[in-house]
């Protein structure tokens, strides 16, 4: 804020944000180590040792394939592509509606989809599981995709902030040169909206690979696991074989790691714009 | 399509556009909201066809049982963690604010936890909170206070915690990302200008700063009372519950409730009880905000 700087000051502020560091790195540090070790290693080490080498992947190897987490990984890869393509489409066509054309209900429209946001969705599922069932989607993995295609009040927000900058001019010289509305949607609005929609299929993506609780309910065949849910079962077979269970968890953690350092920007934008609506 | 005029064209896409949208917000929102109301009234069991109407006997039943006041006690244990992880997410916030080397790596470190799989950190949790392999108590015995280890989660007086902690390290960050765009958000020059006419650091703080975020403190507030209302998935996943019952909250009953022991009308009404204290909380928030206006 100000030129002058305190020594003192500084350093107190290093001080704790150095100790804040270090409270969310100690858990993690603790898995990385016992990642690493064998079984023997692990019962005969103290934890803080380090392993005899970080070069020994057999654990992670053992729960790729035994812990179904290779199968995992492809499940989850397969419903959030499909999630985030249908997503995509039915969020930018609704804020492309709502965002341009006068019409009665979108005041109605506008309003449910804010109140549903504060339902909480847990509890609701008693519901939404009789629908699931009644479509046949149950155990598919089609019941979590059509949950989580739909949009919100957040994404619309977001997209409607953005389609409010594009002036409609623009939209009013391509009727001129014969332009439909279809037309306009896809390659005016479209390519336009793409640095908001970069920011929501980032934190989209990030919501489906950590949910837990849909795939639980909706797919509970153990060829159908996500990775949530087959560290689950993975873990409750083996309560204590933690070494595994750190490989497992390390293997899961680390897309999202490094999904993250790469697209930070994104991801602040998107948190930001998600909690001000 | 370019063939119809544009007030036709217009028509076709609204509905053509909204349908999909429209439809799913209707199947997955609205009915099962309504739906939940609905069969809190009934005592139906989730598999028979009939919907056996009871009127107000469920809602009778949640309010008469005392061990559901109990189980908002362990809630409560949530909220408590929440508001130190605003405070603490404040702090930080205001730390990375000013000028600071390292001040975006802070930042990122900071905010990692919140991106991580959640399951994954719940068993990272249970690994680090474990009695005799644990790394919490091996930290503690290290640093010479061996003595006050435990079970975190085995202890019906602790679990609560260990779990309002665990929380807390994934949330932090959140909290401290959003003050942070709100403190971002303050132009620099208004305090400038509070600095030029002789105010101090503290002053400036409580004049300007504030009331510029006193409404996003207000929204973490709101979103963190819901969290702890709705906290489910740490003790679903760490402790079932356990031990006997200590880390219940009222949606791990809810949700046993209806798919463990098949009251489908009676987790529906505490659904309903639910949806019915978030709202009161949200009228509460919104009243607040108006008096903040004037």
């Amino acid at each position: 804020m100000n030129g002058r700087s305190n020594p003192v000051r500084s350093l107190i502020t290093h001080g704790l944000l150095w100790l804040a560091a270090f409270m969310i790195f100690f858990p993690l540090y603790s898995i990385v180590l016992s990642a690493f070790k064998g079984k023997a290693e692990f019962a005969h080490s103290n934890i803080f040792e380090w392993p005899h080498s970080f070069l020994q992947w057999d654990n992670f190897e053992y729960v790729l394939h035994n812990g179904k987490l290779f199968h995992a990984f492809g499940n989850t890869i397969a419903i959030t592509l499909m999630s985030l393509v249908g997503n995509l489409f039915v969020s930018t066509m609704a804020a492309y509606i709502l965002g341009r054309f006068r019409f009665r209900g979108k005041i109605t429209i506008l309003g449910a989809f804010t109140a549903v946001s504060f339902i909480p969705s847990i509890t609701t599922q008693v519901a939404t599981f009789t629908i699931i069932q009644k479509l046949g989607l149950f155990n598919t993995l089609f019941a979590p995709v059509l949950l989580y295609i739909g949009t919100d009040i957040i994404q619309l927000y977001v997209y409607l902030q953005f389609i409010r900058t594009v002036p409609e001019e623009l939209d009013e010289s391509a009727m001129l040169e014969g332009a439909s509305l279809f037309g306009i949607y896809r390659a005016i609005i479209l390519p336009l909206l793409a640095p908001a929609i970069a920011t929501m299929v980032i934190i989209k993506s990030i919501n489906i690979y950590n949910d837990m609780y849909i795939p639980y309910l909706y797919m509970p065949s153990k060829e159908l696991g996500v990775v949530s849910t087959s560290l689950m079962r993975f873990v409750a077979d083996r309560t204590t074989e933690w070494q595994y269970m750190s490989a497992a968890v390390l293997l899961i953690m680390a897309p999202v790691i490094v999904g993250f350092l790469a697209a930070q920007r994104y991801v602040f934008a998107g948190i930001v714009a998600g909690a001000v609506k | 399509m370019r063939h119809f005029s544009y007030k036709t064209q217009k028509q076709v896409m609204i509905v053509l556009f909204l349908l999909l949208p429209v439809t799913l917000l209707a199947a997955f929102g609205i009915y099962p909201a309504v739906q939940l109301v609905r069969l809190s009234f009934t005592s139906w069991n989730g598999y028979l066809p009939g919907k056996p109407w009871v009127g107000l006997d469920n809602y009778r039943e949640v309010f008469q049982s005392p061990e559901l006041f109990r189980i908002f006690g362990h809630n409560a244990v949530y909220l408590l963690w929440g508001i130190v992880q605003n405070a603490v997410g404040l702090a930080f916030a205001i730390l990375l604010n000013a000028r600071l080397r390292g001040r975006n790596l802070y930042r990122v470190i900071l905010f990692l936890p919140f991106i991580l799989n959640g399951t994954a950190v719940a068993f990272m949790f249970k690994y680090m909170y474990h009695s005799q392999v644990g790394s919490l108590n091996a930290l503690l015995s290290t640093i010479g206070f061996g003595h006050v280890a435990v079970s975190w989660l085995g202890n019906p007086d602790l679990v609560n915690h260990a779990l309002g902690f665990a929380g807390f390290w994934r949330n932090m960050g959140f909290n401290m990302v959003i003050y942070l765009a709100a403190l971002q958000s303050i132009p620099s020059d208004i305090l400038e200008a509070a600095r030029i006419d002789g105010a101090n650091r503290q002053q400036a703080f409580v004049r300007v700063t504030l009331p510029g975020i006193v409404k996003i403190v207000e929204l973490n507030l709101f979103l963190t009372v819901i969290g702890a209302l709705e906290a489910f998935e740490l003790p679903f996943l760490l402790t079932g519950g356990g031990p006997l019952g200590a880390s219940e909250t009222f949606v791990t009953k809810t949700m046993s409730t209806a798919f463990k022991f098949s009251d489908f009308g009676l987790a529906s009404a505490m659904s309903v009880i639910l949806l019915l204290l978030v709202a009161a909380v949200l009228v509460m928030q919104r009243l607040l905000m108006r008096r903040w206006s004037h």
